[in-house]
């Protein structure tokens, strides 16, 4: 491999031209663009790609970061086009489009319309409930039957229309034989319909169809926001796994080597792994000798030795030689099958979680239904009519409006979850902020977790400032984790021109006439350190060679969270695949009493069952593909942004920046949301204790049921909304 | 009062005219990047003039 150029390699490890498609004569491909976030973005991005030849469209969506482009000639421009846009400043990697819209997408976009159609009927039907309701005394029948008429006309497709999320839902519930909030919401729609038809066309009592419009119309609002917050953070994770998704290099018959998406590698396809690349999918290595970093398999930090015939996984980094491989699997099948047998088996025992909302609903919807036929079976005792009697059993059931008790759960779940999402935590589903406020125990990985997870310079101060400053010149243009290392810490800075590479050797450069070289001790000849930590060392033509030594070090912010979660209750401990050195000395710097070491995937599950019989509710914390089956077993689950596609797959929350101080915060905020949901529940409680006994004596009129109902949806979203502040 | 007749489906068809719209919105993907279009109006895509090819100083532009 000859020198790489840095701003490519700074900017991606997948070749853009895998993701290239061709479309009526020209070529397209969609490109995820980095800290794209204001109109001097969108002007530099789509400026800086027009310009380039041949481009005929640029397109940036800044929602989404997704920048689309289409340009005539040939597709290996994607790879300059990738390289311009690192150069102004945006590091981009290709994106494969899901093939047809996403199911999210489509639910949006329907509830968006029905939204707009409840919208309508309650803006619309208001033109005619006013004046009936200012006019009685003065209005004739006859104009108020108009009136009640065109309410129909317009309320009652626009129910039919707008209510059937709420329908379908309920219908499904019923069907397994279970009741949720909908239930409630459809039962008092359809009665409050029903009751107002009959009304119009035999009687010349209240209408409610005005009640019916709005109720939907609120609850719409509600579930469209939620629906958009999740989709939100369910695509920005998916931009997280496609920022690590990858291309793997397909070797033909002829030693012909082309780049293709790692999803299209079929068992048996030769493959040319890179020093420096991540194994794409499980293979057999069949020419080479190289050292593979395992740590987000398995959890060791110590890289590991394959020779030809050894077997390797998806996700392990290739560090020093480039070998051949033959492709056992698929790539979705690589992903440990094993593995993802056993995230599936903890997301069954999770789904048995009752969320608050529905403990509600099984509560109230007896409750209610049990009221609404005792009065009517009391007015009936005191000599009232049949008619009468059904009527006062439905305005209770109307009046009972479950918008608020349907809003209390959801409004603030929406408002917790977006200011979380602000403070870079996505939040996977509104079940797990309840799940996460209860808490009380935070399990820990270390690799990648507690540790940062790639190699770090730990002797800087001994090297002096000139060799640092000459191995980052060199260090800049590699892809190696440990000139990555180097140039990481360096910062930005000048490139040593005309670098050779030496694959699984080392970096050598001619600087002011003398010939430098940065690798490892076998390529300079060298007898190497015996202490176990990995090294390079930097020989300048005519000085003692230099050792630079490298080991994961902690994360800077895990001795204040480990802290923190403490304050909070929270008591740490840490569950490790690594050697038992390793992780003794990781949990002594952070004080943590508890710790279990060299544990394979299923043992931490059994250490995280074990937890579970006691009566703990275990938060776990952990990135590698190694720990996705104990985040889904765990009763809440983080893991951090560099974590593999699996575990951010199986964990509630996923953080979006750098550390871990964000975990304390998710704790907060969804224990202040659970107070939130209970004091709406309160104040549900309080406002159905007011509106109630009006409706079982009686009293109820379209009026009074339209300001009740939306003066409680009100009260409750306004609750919601003070979580926003800290 | 007969008025009213004339009024309310007037009223009720501007009414489905906007719902029309909103739907015609949704369709043609105009919800997709809500941040980009609230940034977008701020950038000057007017490119300098171009230099006018006759003399004529009548004052008027045309791009």
């Amino acid at each position: 491999m000859a020198a790489i150029d840095p701003a490519y390699s700074v900017s991606t490890d997948a070749d853009p031209t895998a993701f290239v498609r061709e479309r009526d004569g020209h070529r397209e491909i969609d490109l995820l663009v980095k800290g794209v976030h204001c109109a001097g973005c969108i002007a530099r991005v789509e400026g800086g790609m027009t310009e380039m030849p041949g481009v005929r469209n640029a397109r940036l969506n800044l929602s989404t970061g997704r920048l689309a482009l289409s340009w005539d000639g040939d597709k290996s421009k994607a790879r300059d086009f990738v390289r311009r846009l690192a150069e102004i400043g945006y590091p981009a990697t290709p994106y494969a489009p899901e093939e047809s819209r996403s199911a999210q997408d489509v639910e949006e976009k329907r509830l968006l319309k029905c939204m707009a159609v409840a919208g309508f009927a309650t803006a619309n039907v208001m033109l005619f409930s006013i004046p009936v309701w200012f006019g009685q005394g003065e209005m004739d029948a006859g104009t108020t039957g108009l009136m009640h008429w065109l309410s129909a006309l317009i309320v009652l497709p626009s129910v039919a229309y707008a209510g059937r999320p709420f329908f379908e839902s309920a219908w499904r519930a019923l069907r397994a034989r279970q009741v949720n909030m909908d239930v409630p919401i459809t039962l008092g729609v359809t009665l409050a319909c029903a009751l107002s038809i009959c009304e119009t066309v035999w009687g010349s009592g209240h209408v409610y169809f005005d009640a019916a419009a709005m109720l939907l119309f609120f609850l719409l609002i509600g579930r469209f926001l939620d629906t958009r917050l999740r989709a939100r953070a369910g695509a920005a994770a998916r931009r997280l796994a496609s920022m690590q998704a990858a291309t793997a290099n397909r070797m033909d018959a002829n030693g012909h080597v082309e780049a293709i998406p790692a999803r299209d590698v079929k068992p048996g396809d030769r493959l040319l792994i890179a020093a420096g690349e991540k194994v794409p999918v499980d293979a057999i290595v069949f020419e080479g000798d190289t050292t593979l970093d395992t740590a987000l398999v398995t959890g060791e930090t110590l890289p590991r030795a394959a020779a030809a015939g050894e077997k390797i996984f998806s996700g392990m980094v290739n560090l020093t030689a480039p070998v051949i491989a033959i492709a056992e699997a698929r790539r979705e099948d690589s992903l440990l099958a094993e593995i993802t047998r056993l995230v599936e088996a903890g997301e069954q025992g999770r789904s048995r979680y009752v969320r608050l909302a529905d403990r509600a609903a099984k509560l109230y919807v007896p409750m209610v239904h049990t009221l609404a036929a005792s009065s009517a079976i009391g007015w009936l005792v005191f000599g009232a009519e049949i008619y009468t009697a059904i009527i006062i059993a439905v305005s209770v059931l109307i009046i009972t409006c479950p918008c608020a008790l349907a809003l209390a759960v959801p409004a603030v779940q929406v408002v917790a979850t977006g200011r979380l999402y602000r403070s870079g935590v996505l939040v996977k589903s509104g079940d797990a902020l309840e799940r996460m406020s209860e808490a009380d125990l935070a399990v820990f990985d270390k690799t990648g977790t507690l540790t940062v997870g790639k190699p770090q310079l730990i002797n800087r101060d001994t090297l002096g400032h000139e060799n640092f400053e000459l191995a980052a010149m060199l260090a800049r243009t590699s892809r190696h984790p440990l000139s990555r290392a180097v140039a990481d810490l360096a910062g930005m800075g000048d490139v040593t021109p005309k670098v050779r590479e030496t694959p699984g050797g080392g970096l050598e450069a001619v600087v002011n006439g003398k010939s430098v070289r940065f690798g490892s001790a076998a390529w300079l000849g060298l007898e190497g350190g015996t202490d176990g930590v990995s090294e390079a060392w930097l020989m300048v033509e005519g000085q003692d060679p230099v050792r630079f030594a490298f080991a994961d070090t902690l994360r800077p912010d895990a001795a204040e969270t480990v802290s923190r979660l403490r304050v909070l209750g929270l008591e740490p401990v840490l569950l490790s695949g690594d050697r038992e050195g390793a992780v003794r000395e990781v949990a002594e710097a952070l004080g943590i009493a508890h710790w279990r070491a060299g544990l394979k995937p299923q043992e931490k599950i059994a250490e995280i069952e074990g937890f579970k019989t006691r009566g703990r509710r275990a938060l776990m914390v952990g990135d590698g593909i190694n720990d996705a089956p104990a985040l889904a077993s765990a009763h809440v689950s983080v893991s951090p942004a560099a974590a593999a596609d699996i575990s951010q797959a199986a964990a509630d929350f996923v953080l979006q920046g750098e550390g871990l101080s964000a975990i304390a915060e998710a704790i907060l905020v969804s224990r202040a949301a659970r107070r939130r949901v209970l004091e709406n529940f309160g104040l549900t409680i309080l406002y159905n204790c007011i509106a109630v006994p009006l409706a079982v004596f009686g009293f109820v009129t379209p009026l009074v049921a339209a300001i009740a109902m939306s003066g409680s949806s009100m009260v409750v979203t306004l609750n919601a909304l003070r979580l926003t502040r800290s | 009062m007969t008025i009213i007749l004339l009024l309310i489906p007037a009223a009720l068809l501007l009414a489905l005219f906007g719902l029309g719209a909103f739907f015609w919105t949704v369709r043609s993907g105009q919800y997709e990047d809500m941040d980009g279009a609230a940034q977008r109006i701020l950038l000057d895509d007017d490119g300098p003039l171009p230099e006018r090819a006759d003399g004529d100083q009548d004052g008027k532009r045309s791009r």
